[in-house]
């Protein structure tokens, strides 16, 4: 078995919010009819959580479950349990016109932690942050680049981006956090 | 900037996270059709100043096409709607024909 690594293995930043790469997160894509009963049933067994609806993401024992476009959810779980998790879906999805793929290894996320994550995000994204709260989630750009985000608690966010841009994502969040940089100060 | 809904997701983009498709409801003429209907269904766009149906795609949202009704001349965006459709909504074409009663129709 080889040994997973993360793309910038946990790297951080302290700047006025701090910014961290998360690690190794487990994420799934389920592409499929969202309102049929066998992706719903699918999906609370992977994570626990309930559907979500139009840009929103809910959590369950297990993991996350974000709404991505009208036919494709992102299930994030546990790194180690994600290609487990993938084989019950696809098997419970047989008859169905459905598609669940492990990605974990394409993606990177981050986490920014502070009272003004928000603005630190805001910065990058041409997206409304000020009316972002937790459980709803966000397909925008940061920069060039596109990214997802989300709220986890009020004072911190998820960004996740693909694995391949990880370091230019890191290195524009650390731009935007960087200290005397506020835009309230 | 301009700034559209996408009815997918229900966000208000700006034009960055979208990517323009050009002018909408063309009627495709493929293969075993005359040759001047090919060139006009290829070439040809209106590009009129004042209403115009387009196509945009929400490329860094949801990566879905819909269509918006927006004016070229003052940038006013009268609505937008998903693309499974041959023609705008009635209500919009309406509501656009009582605000321009000039406006010539959609086609």
């Amino acid at each position: 078995m080889s040994n997973a690594v993360s793309a910038l293995q946990g790297e951080s930043f302290d700047g006025y919010c701090k910014v961290e790469e998360a690690g190794l997160v487990g994420m799934i894509t389920l592409r499929g009819d969202l309102a049929s009963k066998g992706v719903a049933k699918a999906v609370k067994a992977a994570t626990g959580a309930a559907m979500p609806g139009q840009g929103e993401i809910t959590q369950g024992a297990k993991g996350r479950v974000g709404w991505m476009s009208p036919d494709e959810l992102l299930l994030i779980v546990d790194h180690g349990d994600a290609p487990k998790v993938v084989e019950t879906a696809t098997k419970s999805l047989a008859k169905e016109n459905a598609l669940v793929v492990n990605v974990s290894d394409a993606r990177a996320v981050y986490r920014v932690k502070g009272a003004a994550c928000r603005e630190v995000i805001a910065k990058l994204a041409p997206a409304d942050m000020s009316v972002m709260q937790p459980g709803m989630l966000r397909r925008s750009r940061i920069a060039q680049i596109p990214a997802a985000f989300y709220m986890e608690d009020d004072e911190t966010a998820v960004l996740v981006c693909f694995r391949s841009v990880a370091q230019y994502a890191f290195d524009l969040l650390k731009d935007a956090a960087k200290p005397g940089g506020e835009v309230n100060p | 900037m301009l700034i559209l809904e996408c009815p997918y997701c229900g966000v208000m983009a700006d034009e960055t996270d979208l990517h323009g498709g050009g002018e909408a409801h063309l009627k495709r003429f493929g293969p075993g059709s005359s040759d001047d209907d090919f060139e006009t269904y290829l070439f040809h766009r209106a590009n009129p100043k004042g209403v115009h149906f387009e196509r945009w795609r929400h490329v860094s949202g949801c990566g879905k096409w819909f269509h918006a009704a927006r004016n070229t001349m003052t940038l006013e965006v009268y609505g937008t709607y998903p693309a499974q459709t041959y023609e705008p909504p009635k209500e919009l074409v309406a509501k656009i024909k009582k605000k321009h009663p000039e406006w010539g129709g959609w086609k």
